[in-house]
């Protein structure tokens, strides 16, 4: 048996090297404060790294710019900062009473206590009930982004798309850049979720778009070798006799997404149910601070947003969190308030309604609660 | 419907085309984005302001067509792939369709092509005249292809078959 | 299958990996996990469940969802999505909780 392994100590701890991630520690970091920011992938960026399409958003926030590239631009900002440390392949194990965080990393577990920690960990993709749903050959969206995306590795040779939000129809046309044939892309909701324009993108490359289906079935013995589709009706109950057989020797499921909080459950933050942030989430105010002080979200683990509001909730963490550790943050008030109202012009248009509704609820129950 | 399949309709996209009269003028851009989003690269992209300044950023693109002379910056700092250029007055009897391309392979300049409609369906041949892949497009390629004059409103992809 | 060309990424391919996967030699690419080199020599099937012996396949690849469970250099329960691969490994498929006598 090994000693008792020490417990080191920083400013703030970043959980997740994802686009909130990144610019928590990015900000933190600026303003001088000790910061270790931790991710249990060998590289930072989180799902950035596998978004090969320009961002939407602001031009003064990376819009125009490629996912995989505006994560190589952060991280080499937090490397030019010598008080940021980032240690890869190191996973977040547990969250105790006395504020210790426990890591896995080479094989061995180490302990770290922040003055402040800002979780990022993102989300993780939901599931669908379907025969067969277990085969070998039905994978996430994010599992296709990643074979294909990070290890050039191809997820099939024609594959079935379940879902028409932003995740379904991006990773349908980044399927076909690689060369996979998209089958077709079903949506059991009457109309197509996400951006219009990602739509047309992937309708002019010849993949047919079927709103108002769901997948009944998936076939195979060892791997997927098909699908049985068909249409639902307005209770969202399948309609007989209206199925059809489909040949791909994949699934893909973009059906969304939850959060990713089991270290704040751990930390005994209060969690709320909102379907309209993805489900559990952790209660928290304008500043991403939860009601246990000094620890802060951010990203999808705050509530399933995009990458774009996740880099913004990211900065207020950041920069809330060491001035609370009493670092003076250059300009903050400014600062603060500017990320804010980009965050609210992000969220004002219809497309933002969803979000606008969850955060609506989060701020009646935060209220309520504190 | 756009909503229900991607594709827009005859009215869905008459709402922001140019008028004839400025289409038999000379090139001139095509925006293909109906949705308010948040997204304003395009805004930035243009040197001559033709795209009006955004009341926020989930404004739909307006575009001034008499200051927009088709010089086509745009159609790769479009996230969506929403943009094109049509020139009517490139023949006598072609017309000029200029897109956004990320596939691979790359057409070489005068092959013959399959073009494309909005629903990925083959409408006519054209012919690549023009590829251009500089390094401020960053792998968005912006392929121009001459087809027959009828179809500069139909096609908006291309297939290269060779 | 790999992906050879691709019209936004390029993908670092430079040093060679070998390992066995159920006793076959297989090729692979340092930086890739285990479960990505197993899918680009066309194996998806990783394990079989514990009750109905059903074949198991990765679902997240992020290191979320536990269904790509493999006995790995002897340790079983390795998530093989997010572990890479390295010369000389063992990678065999693992029956149900990867219980020693479980093991195929």
């Amino acid at each position: 048996m090994e000693g008792e392994t020490q417990v080191i100590s920083c400013d703030v701890i970043v959980i997740g090297a994802g686009p909130a991630g990144l610019m928590a520690a990015l900000r933190a970091g600026e303003a001088g404060a000790g910061v270790l920011l931790i991710d249990r992938e060998p590289f930072t960026g989180g799902q950035l790294v596998k978004q090969t399409h320009r961002f939407f958003g602001s031009k003064h926030q990376y819009a125009g710019t490629r996912g995989f590239d505006i994560a190589v631009r952060i991280t080499e900002k937090i490397e030019c900062l010598k008080n940021v440390k980032i240690l890869l392949e190191a996973t977040a194990l547990g969250y105790y009473e006395d504020g210790v965080l426990t890591v896995l990393h080479e094989g061995r577990m180490l302990k770290f206590k922040g003055k402040a920690i800002v979780v990022a960990t993102g989300a993780h993709e939901r599931f669908l009930p379907f025969e067969n749903n277990d085969l070998p050959g039905v994978y996430g969206a994010g599992a296709v982004q990643t074979l294909m995306n990070v290890y050039g590795v191809l997820p099939a040779k024609r594959i079935l798309m379940v879902g028409a939000g932003n995740i379904g129809l991006i990773v349908s046309y980044q399927l076909v850049q690689a060369g996979v044939e998209v089958a077709a892309i079903i949506e059991a909701a009457p109309r197509i979720g996400g951006y219009l324009v990602h739509a047309s993108k992937v309708r002019r490359l010849g993949v047919p778009i079927m709103t108002g289906y769901t997948i009944k079935r998936a076939l195979g013995k060892e791997c997927v070798r098909g699908a049985i589709i068909c249409k639902i009706d307005e209770n969202w109950n399948p309609v007989e006799g209206t199925e059809i057989k489909i040949e791909v020797d994949a699934v893909c499921l973009a059906v969304g997404l939850s959060s990713l909080c089991e270290l704040l459950w751990q930390a005994e933050v209060p969690m709320v149910y909102i379907p309209e942030l993805g489900g559990h989430v952790p209660l928290r105010n304008e500043d991403m601070e939860t009601p246990v002080e000094r620890i802060y979200v951010a990203g999808d683990a705050a509530g399933i947003e995009e990458a774009t509001s996740a880099m913004l909730e990211g900065e207020l963490a950041g920069i809330n969190a060491v001035s609370k550790l009493g670092y003076s943050v250059e300009d903050y008030a400014n600062k603060r308030g500017k990320i804010l109202s980009d965050l609210k012009n992000l969220r004002s248009g219809p497309v933002g309604e969803k979000i606008r509704a969850g955060l609506a609820r989060l701020r009646t129950l935060r209220n309520g609660n504190l | 419907m756009l909503d229900k399949d991607g594709v827009p309709t005859k009215e869905e996209l008459l709402k922001q085309l140019p008028s004839e009269e400025r289409l038999d003028r000379g090139p001139v851009v095509v925006i293909e984005c109906f949705q308010e989003i948040p997204c304003d690269p395009c805004y930035y992209s243009c040197r001559r302001r033709a795209i009006r300044e955004f009341a926020d950023i989930n404004s739909i693109p307006i575009v001034d067509f008499e200051r927009c002379n088709g010089c086509t910056l745009c159609i790769s700092s479009c996230p969506g792939l929403a943009i094109f250029v049509v020139d009517k007055t490139y023949s006598e009897e072609s017309a000029l369709v200029i897109m956004p391309y990320e596939l691979l392979p790359l057409p070489e300049e005068g092959e013959e092509v399959a073009c494309l409609d909005r629903r990925g369906e083959e409408v006519c041949k054209g012919r690549v005249v023009n590829i251009r892949t500089r390094k401020m497009q960053d792998k968005t390629a912006v392929i121009s292809v001459a087809v027959p004059k009828e179809m500069v409103m139909e096609v908006r992809n291309i297939r290269v078959t060779s | 299958m790999r992906i050879r060309r691709h019209p936004i990424l390029s993908f670092k391919r430079e040093k060679e990996v070998n390992f066995t996967f159920n006793g076959k030699p297989i090729k692979a690419f340092e930086g890739e996990t285990i479960a990505a080199a197993l899918h680009a020599e066309g194996i998806k099937v990783l394990s079989e469940s514990k009750r109905n012996h059903r074949p198991r396949g990765f679902f997240c690849a992020i290191g979320n969802c536990a269904s790509c469970l493999m006995k790995v250099d002897g340790i079983p329960n390795v998530k093989t999505c997010i572990t890479r691969v390295r010369d000389g490994m063992v990678v065999i498929s693992q029956h149900g909780r990867g219980d020693p006598g479980d093991i195929l």
